[in-house]
This record gives structure tokens, sequence and C-alpha cells, in this order.
């Protein structure tokens, strides 16, 4: 059942080029070449600054001993909370960008998805100081439930804190930071599909489930994982709200709601940075670094999942 | 569908479908009501939290109409149901943190916001009293700075991904590094820009605009991403009959394709601007921190309302002989408070602006 | 037709914003600047930052010292120590804050005098700060306890409030069998420095962690930042904890063992174990770095404490500059200033004697 037709590349029959159209062409490409040069600035920056990181007196990565033993934690720490964030986050954005694009009544769905966005400005200070003051103790009962019931899953194998300051709050926190990111972009995206599709759909007899599954959904899917990439960047390069709701140390655990957690890279350099000697922001840096690899190989894997899953549809 | 006549089995097929029967419509305030009234029960006589009695409810109500739906309407309607309770559901969910959120900042922030709070600044403060209004104005100037610098390159960026690059291996490489760029660390962004405006100036320099380029950084791939995917949902019909009508291409690109995406640029835009107002950790580095307003971007430290909410709570001052919070908690609620405010105006202005600038579409909303 | 209904919309918009921002100046700046210079010679702007502790004293430094010299804007950039030592020696800086002193392991000590032409550089105590260690346990105050029973409830050796190491040093105290949570820095800090630095030397072999701003021990209970660490304390049942004693309002104090007393926290007996502490060894004169006696036995001495230096170099280049850094400093160190961060950010001041000694050092600041 193919109902959508991708927007096809416009085809210029006989190119007449014309100066307006080589100028703004160059244009555009000088942007997405600024784009590689500022990234590529960023690379040589971290890797000139952190490279003595890698091999700075043993003192320096205490507790640990080396680079890679004082990494490693961070680096888990990093992957787990987003993979957190995100599992919490993806479903309630595509709900809650269906329920403004299809189900809610449009005058309500206006002002909601305007709350929505607003979300996206709260300070990640003021995340941080919800998160560590409010949501921290509220999630002491859950903890403790999730402990007292299903403590044979390694997620919840506790010792419950008794702060609540745990890698769930933390997951939580960088969930709602990162739903509205993706529920504003899914939302845009669903609101474009095209009417005739759907009301293809609803004449086939369709019920609006299906009319979304059939018509709404393979026409979205590319802006909606764009969205879903977005909020990951959000949640692997979140620093304040992280450092300031996390009970961070380094080590690796599943463990989400014990007072032992590993940092983030990004809520690592954040904590230390300041009060760090020269030798000891080389090691930051180079962490820095890493966290970049980190994002590199994410991405390369999520768009080797996604190259797969298109293969299996057919468009 | 073919155009012979429809013979008559298959019409007493559909009326058989048609006649299937269908729940009324308060059936769905029924399956609610009963929900919270057995969750309500167990929770009083269980003596379980609130809480629990709350997520109980909202299972039992998501469950319910399914259940019954499948008894009487079948499993299409049902799966329909599911999907709208899935949908209302998770709705509720996370409106419960944000109203949360919002409610907390408004309630400890309202108290402080007053004229003197919106217009002195710290200069020669300690204790209570002062105010916000050299971070405003650092947030404003930061901010709009690091707009012009990065939606022109993002902008321009996704034309080219969309417009011109399509398929072409820049276009896949400037895709891929623009979602690595999303995972910057602000504060490594921030660095970036110090020991780019080091290098140039000397090491004594922080400047506004060394915040703004730090911003940029972050900035850029959120404009990228959302642009992109909204020129791609232009539909090439649009395209192609501005390109019969022997209209240049880059004329189609900002007359005909532009303007049909422009809501939901303006909403990509928003979301970066909103991105990277609330950042602290670049700025602090770069940028510096002041007590006294300044409106010059390009000479001397600026500091901006995130800078000024994390000084405010890190460092809020002793708590005076009458007891209570230290003084700076208080200004740095107000100073969220605030922050929340210029990005709901902004909002607001460039969701007008879209309004008025989009052509009359068949979309929703 | 689109052009007017936006020009419509934009027009009030613009005027509203514009309305608001008219007045230039903040409110309180523009009232200032109308008296309050009379015989004041200085002018300019002062550019110094690092350790974060400091930066409530020089708030009230800063906003003393510039309603006398309404001409002068100095900036403090909250950095933290490492930063503002290391801007200090780029030359970024014209003068930093650390929560310890210049050490010469990565040589900042010789790139500081390298920095100051050769001449060695002044470092001077300007904020001093006592830890004070709290608690959050439901019916309890205040507690005795002697460093090595703290140093074994951060170590995790003694974990519960009805130890009988606790009830030896607390008689009658009513104590509950909650488990304890001890809640550290996650952050580099000052604090968690000089408190391990403490713990070392003074928990007779209990504490076998060198002094480091980075908490020693994986896993347990952390928090950043002061503010943090006194939230999540309070947000626990049975956490102990450690923060500046000014932030520490409303939590359990632990009074520490002392000679043969017990010492609460408190700004005079912080003053007084610093001034009966030894200045480190070889340093140069203008260098007035101080080794904290942690096992001090005076009485009513408090030895779990912080000192903050101002580091700066003897002459500037600039004449304008070294007027401001002197004049700045001067009054840091001098009683006045010293009162200022007393009532302001909750510090210790200098005792008369150390107040002396630093004030004839940073009077000799001179340009070249």
């Amino acid at each position: 059942m193919s109902v959508t037709a991708p927007p096809q590349p416009p085809r210029a029959a006989k190119p007449v080029v014309r100066p307006g159209d080589r100028i703004f062409a160059g244009t555009a490409r000088v942007a997405a070449l600024t784009i590689m040069l500022a990234l590529a600035g960023v690379f040589v920056f971290l890797a000139l600054e952190g490279y003595p990181g890698l091999s700075a007196p043993e003192r320096i990565y205490a507790p640990a001993t080396d680079f890679w033993s004082y990494v490693g934690p961070l680096v888990f720490g990093t992957i787990l909370a987003a993979c957190v964030a995100l599992v919490i986050a993806v479903p309630f954005s595509i709900g809650v960008a269906l329920f403004i694009s299809h189900y809610a009544p449009p005058r309500v769905a206006v002002p909601i998805a305007y709350v929505i966005d607003l979300l996206a400005a709260v300070p990640s200070v003021v995340y941080g100081l919800w998160g560590g003051l409010a949501l921290a103790p509220a999630t002491r009962p859950l903890i403790d439930w999730l402990y007292d019931n299903l403590s044979f899953i390694p997620f919840f194998a506790g010792p419950p804190s008794v702060t609540g300051r745990t890698m769930l709050t933390a997951g939580i926190v960088l969930a709602i930071m990162v739903v509205p990111i993706t529920t504003a972009i899914s939302r845009e995206v669903f609101a474009q599909t095209p009417r005739l599709h759907e009301e293809a759909a609803m004449a086939l007899g369709a019920t609006r489930w299906e009319m979304i599954r059939l018509a709404v959904f393979p026409y979205a899917r590319s802006g909606v994982i764009s969205a879903v990439m977005l909020g990951l960047g959000r949640a692997l390069g979140e620093t304040m709200a992280v450092a300031m709701v996390l009970s961070a140390t380094p080590v690796v655990t599943l463990n989400l709601i014990s007072n032992s957690n590993p940092a983030t890279i990004a809520s690592n350099i954040a904590s230390n940075y300041k009060e760090a000697t020269p030798d000891k922001q080389a090691v930051l840096i180079a962490t820095g670094l890493v966290l970049f690899a980190v994002t590199f190989v994410v991405n390369f894997a999520a768009r080797w999942v996604i190259s797969r899953g298109e293969r299996n549809l057919t468009r | 569908m073919s155009t012979s006549t429809p013979l008559e089995p298959d019409t007493f097929a559909i009326t058989a479908d048609l006649a299937q029967p269908r729940l009324p419509a308060w059936a769905v305030l029924l399956d609610v009501v009963l929900a919270a009234g057995v969750a309500g029960l167990l929770t009083l006589l269980l003596g379980w939290s609130p809480y629990a009695g709350l997520v109980l409810a909202i299972v039992l109500a998501a469950l319910g109409m399914p259940l019954w739906s499948l008894l009487v309407e079948g499993r299409r309607a049902a799966a329909d149901r599911l999907a709208t309770s899935v949908v209302w559901a998770s709705f509720g969910v996370v409106l419960v943190p944000l109203v949360w959120l919002i409610w907390l900042v408004v309630k400890n922030g309202i108290g402080v916001i007053n004229s003197e709070f919106l217009s002195y600044d710290m200069r020669n403060v300690i204790g209570e009293g002062g105010g916000i209004y050299h971070a405003l104005w650092g947030t404003i100037l930061i901010t709009l700075a690091a707009a012009i610098i990065s939606i022109p390159i993002g902008l321009f960026t996704a034309i080219y991904l969309v417009e011109y690059g399509r398929g072409s291996r820049l276009a896949r490489v400037t895709t891929f590094l623009v979602d690595v760029m999303t995972g910057i660390p602000s504060i490594v962004a921030g660095l970036f820009a110090l020991s780019l405006f080091v290098l140039i100036f000397g090491p004594a320099i922080r400047i506004g605009f060394g915040g703004a380029v730090a911003l940029s950084l972050l900035m850029i791939p959120t404009v990228v991403r959302s642009s992109e995917e909204m020129l791609r949902l232009v539909p090439s019909d649009l395209r192609e009959a501005s390109y019969a009508l022997g209209i240049p291409k880059w004329r189609t690109i900002v007359k005909v394709v532009l303007p049909t995406a422009l809501g939901g640029i303006i909403t990509g835009i928003v979301l970066a601007v909103s991105r990277v107002i609330g950042e602290t950790a670049p700025l602090l580095v770069v940028a510096g921190a002041t007590d006294t307003v300044n409106f010059n971007l390009f000479n001397g430290r600026m500091t901006t309302l995130p800078v000024y909410i994390f000084q405010q709570y890190s460092q809020p001052g002793i708590v005076g002989p009458a007891g209570g919070d230290p003084p700076g908690y208080a200004r740095a609620w107000g100073a969220a408070l605030v922050l929340i405010a210029i990005v709901m105006v902004l909002n607001l202005v460039a969701r007008i602006i879209g309004t008025y600038f989009a052509p009359k579409t068949e979309r929703r909303r | 037709m689109i052009r007017t209904s936006f020009r419509r919309a934009i027009v009030p918009g613009l005027a509203v914003l514009a309305l608001a921002l008219t007045g230039c100046g903040a409110g309180n700046s523009s009232d200032g600047s109308d008296g309050g210079d009379a015989g004041s010679s200085l002018s300019g702007s002062l550019a110094g930052g690092g350790a974060s502790s400091q930066d409530s004293a020089q708030q009230a430094w800063r906003a003393a010292f510039q309603t006398e010299n309404s001409g002068v804007t100095i900036t403090y950039d909250p950095v933290g120590s490492g930063t503002g030592r290391e801007n200090f020696i780029s030359k970024a800086y014209s003068f930093a804050g650390s929560d310890s002193y210049l050490n010469d392991d990565e040589g900042e000590l010789s790139s500081a005098k390298e920095r100051c032409g050769g001449e060695d550089a002044i470092e001077v105590p300007g904020y001093v700060s006592p830890i004070a260690i709290v608690f959050n346990v439901p019916g309890v105050d205040s507690l005795n306890l002697d460093a090595k029973t703290v140093a074994s409830i951060f170590d995790g050796k003694i974990t519960t409030w009805d130890d009988p190491a606790i009830a030896a040093l607390n008689d009658g105290a009513d104590l509950p069998d909650t488990k304890i949570s001890p809640v550290h820095r996650s952050d580099d800090s000052g604090t968690t420095q000089n408190f391990t630095d403490y713990l070392n030397k003074a928990g007779d072999g209990a504490w076998s962690y060198d002094a480091d701003g980075v908490w020693p021990i994986k896993g347990g209970e952390a928090a950043e930042g002061t503010s943090g660490l006194v939230a999540a304390v309070k947000g626990g049942e049975g956490t102990i904890g450690y923060a500046d004693e000014s932030q520490a309002g409303g939590l359990g104090l632990v009074s520490v063992k002392v000679g043969e007393e017990f010492v609460a926290p408190s700004a005079e007996g912080a003053a007084k174990a610093l001034a009966v502490s030894k200045p480190v060894e070889g340093r140069s004169d203008v260098d007035l770095a101080i080794d904290i006696d942690r096992t001090t036995t005076e009485s009513g001495a408090y030895p779990v404490l912080l000192a903050s230096y101002l580091i700066a170099c003897q002459t500037y280049d600039d004449a304008n500059e070294a007027a401001l850094v002197k004049g700045f400093l001067s009054y840091i160190v001098s009683e006045a200033g010293q009162q200022a961060s007393a009532t302001q950010a909750g510090s210790a001041p200098l005792d008369a004697e150390l107040s002396a000694k630093a004030s004839k050092i940073v009077g000799a600041i001179s340009a070249k």
C-alpha cells in the first residue's frame, strides 16, 4: 500500500544558469562548508588541547589510574543517561505531537503547542533546581517501590537512594528537556501530511488510528527521526542540569536507583573544569574529545539502523 | 477504485459493516468516571498513596475503553480506541512535570518582580535588592547576535541540503556532521570560542560577542535540522509549477519554497533560540560576569540571565537576621521567570510574523 | 496587503519595546554616579577572577570599593581557582582569587614569577571561611565528634547514627538507628580540598587518602556546589556533609574535638586557627602562603577552615592598573574590608597581625 510519494528532487530540464542562481547556490554551498569548518575547528581545538590529557600524571585521574579507566565510567554514564531519557521521551513526544496535530480540538491544540515550545526555553539551571529540589524527593516512594518489587531487574537493584538524586531522576529531567524539542518538530511534520492522503485513507474506511499509521507515519518518518536525533544531541551534551541533579561518582552500574551513579562526560566537565589545574583541564578536554567520538559513533549507528529500516519499507 | 458500477453483494457488505454497533459518545465519560471510582475505592480501602491511585485510574481508563470497544465494536475500532487512549494519556502525563515546573517558577518568581528588579543592576548591591537590568540586556544582545550569525548559515545550509546538494557527497557529510554537532556539550563550545578569541585578541579578551559565537555553535544544528525537514516537506508540485512558469530556481526558493515552509522554519528557529537562551557555562567562560550594564557586544564583559541565575543560586549571600532563604534565591527565581517571559514574547512575535507571511494552505491550525 | 497587516502588527510591538528600553543606564547606577567620588583619583576597570568561594565576599568588597570610587568598575569572574590562576598567569586577569596557594608541582609558582616580570608574585590570604560539618538527623541539633570519627563516617566505616563510637562522644544524646548517608561534593572544590586535608592530618590514621579537591572515594552520595550539597543534606534523612558555615543555616552542626574540648564552627575559631598556623617554608617575603595547622590544640581554635588567597604582582606595566590593584587589594585586607566580608559573606576576619602584614605587602604594589 503506497499512499505516499516522497517529494521528488526538482528536475531541471535544460539548466539556464542565471547569475542570481549561481550566487544563491554558491551562498548555500558556502554555508554548508562553514559548518564543516566550524566543526573541524572544534575538533582541532579539542585534539590539540586535549592531547596532553591522554597521558597526564597518574594522580590527576584519581580515584582512577589512567585516562581510559577515568573516561570509561563517564562514557557509560553518558550513554545510559541518554538512553533512559530517550526511552522515556520519544514515546511521549510522539504521543503529544499526535495529540496536538490530530487529536486535540484545534482551539486547545494551539495553546498547548505554545506551552510546550516554551519549555524548551527554561534554562538548564532551572531544570537542575527543579530536578534537585522538587523532583528528586518526590521520586523516593517510586524508587522504594521499584526496589521492593522489582529489585531482581538489574536496573532496580538498589539500595534505594535516600535523597532521590539518582540516574532515574536525571533521566527523567533529561527526558523533560528533550520532550519539547522532539515534540515541536514531530508535530510540525505530522501537520504537514498532505490532506489528500489522509482523506483518501479515511474514504477507504480506515479508522483514525489506521489513517495515522498508513498516511501520517510513513510521510513523517524522516522528520521524526530528525527530531529524535536533535533530542539525543541535547541529552548527550547537557551539562548543568545533570550536574545539579545526579549524585555522581566514577562507577559503572546499570542500577538506576542507588546513590552511586556514573556522571556524564558533559556534566563531569562542568563540575570539575572550574577548579582544575592545567593538567586536569587537558584531561577534561580530552574527555570532551571522547564525547565527540561517542556522538559520532551513536549517530553513525543510528543512521545505519535507519537505512536498514528504510530498505525494508517500500517507499 | 474501479469505475464499474458496484454489484449488489458489495453494497450489502458495506451496509453490514457500517451497521456495526458503535459505542455512544458518553461511553468515554462513563469509562473515565468508572476508572476513577474503582481506583479511588481501592486507594481508600488499601491505603495506597494518592499518586498510586492516580496512576491506577489512568491505566484503568486507558485500558477499559479499548476492552469495552473490543467487545462491542470489533478489533479495528478497539485498536483505534486504544491509540486514542494512549495519545491522551501520554499528553496528560507530560503535562504533569511541565505544569509543575512552570508553577514552581511562577510561584517563587512572581513575588520578586517589580519595577526596581527590572531596572536595577547589581552594581554595589549586597544583601537584598538589586535587579536584572544588566543581565536582561546581556541576554537580549548576545542572543540576538547569536541568531544573526546562525540563522543565515543554518537556513542556507538547509537550502543547500534540500535544493542543491541532494544526494551529493557534501550534502551527506554535512547532514552527518550537523548531527554530530548537536552533541557538542555547551561548555566545550564556550572553551572553543574562548580559545578562538584569545588567539586573535590576546588572553584578556572577554566579550559578549564571544558568547554569541559559542551559542551559535549550539544553535546552528537545530536551525539546520528543523528547516531541512520543513523544506523537504514542501510538495514538489509547487516547485515544478514555478519552474514551468520560467521562474529561476533561486526565485522559486525565495518566493515559493521558503514561504510555504515558513511556519515550520520559524518553529525551528524559535526552538533554537530557546535552546541557547538558557545556556550558562559557555557564557561564563567567554563573556565573563559583571554587575554593571554593558551595551557593547565587542567590548567588556556581559552577564546574561542564566549566568545571573546560576550566580545567585550558587552564591546566594547569607541569611539575614529575619531568617528564611538567602536573598540570592529569590532573585534567581525572579530572573528565571523573566527569562521564560522573554521567550514567550519572542515566540508570540515569531508566530505572528509566521502567520502574516505564510501563504494560506490547507494545513491544520 | 500582506505588508500592511504585518506592519500594523509589528509597529505597536516595536513601540512597546522601545518604550520599555529607553532608560539607558540601570536605575541604581545612574543614581550612584552623582556623588561619592569626592577625593578619589581612581578610575577605570579592573578584571580579576578565580575561586567561586570568594564570590560573595568579592561582591561585598566590590560594592564598598566602587561606592567609594565611583569611576571604578571591578569585575570578578567566579570561574574557579584553577582557571583563575591560569588566567592570572596568561595576563587575562590583573589579580586572581585562589583556594590553594601557588604550587610548584606543575610549575605555577615559576610561571607566576615570569608573568610578574621576574619578581615573586604576591600571595595574601583574603577570605577565610570555617567549614561546617552539617547533618540532618531529626531531633538532633548538634553533635560532638573527633576527627577520627568524622573520617570513619565519611569513609563508610561507621554506618548508623547510634554507633558506639558516636554515642561515646555524646553522652545522653538520643541517637536514632538511621543509616548514615555521607554527602560529598561532586565538583572539584577548595572546600573538599581543605576538608580532606583536615581528615588526613587530624584523622589519626582513619583517613588513608591524600588531600584532594576531588572526593577520593568511589560511590556514595554526591552533590554539585555548596548550594547543591546543602540541598541534598536537607533533602535526605540521616545525611551528613560539609559546607561553608555561612550556608549551613537550619542544619545540625558538628563540634569537632580540638585538644580536650569540642569547638563549634565559628568565624572567630577559624581566625584563631589560622593565626596559630605556620607559613609555608621557602616562600618569598611577599608570599603569605600558610600551611593550616589541622591538629592544633589551641583553645577555641576551629581547624576545619578554608583560606582563600589573592594573587597579584608587585609591579605592573600600567600605572593605572597598578593603582587599582593596590587600592582594591589594600581595601580587602584592611580591617574595614574584612569586616564587610564578615557581615555580608560570613567569612572570618583576618587577625590584626596578619592583616597588618598583608596590608604592608599590597601597599607596596607599584608601577614599573
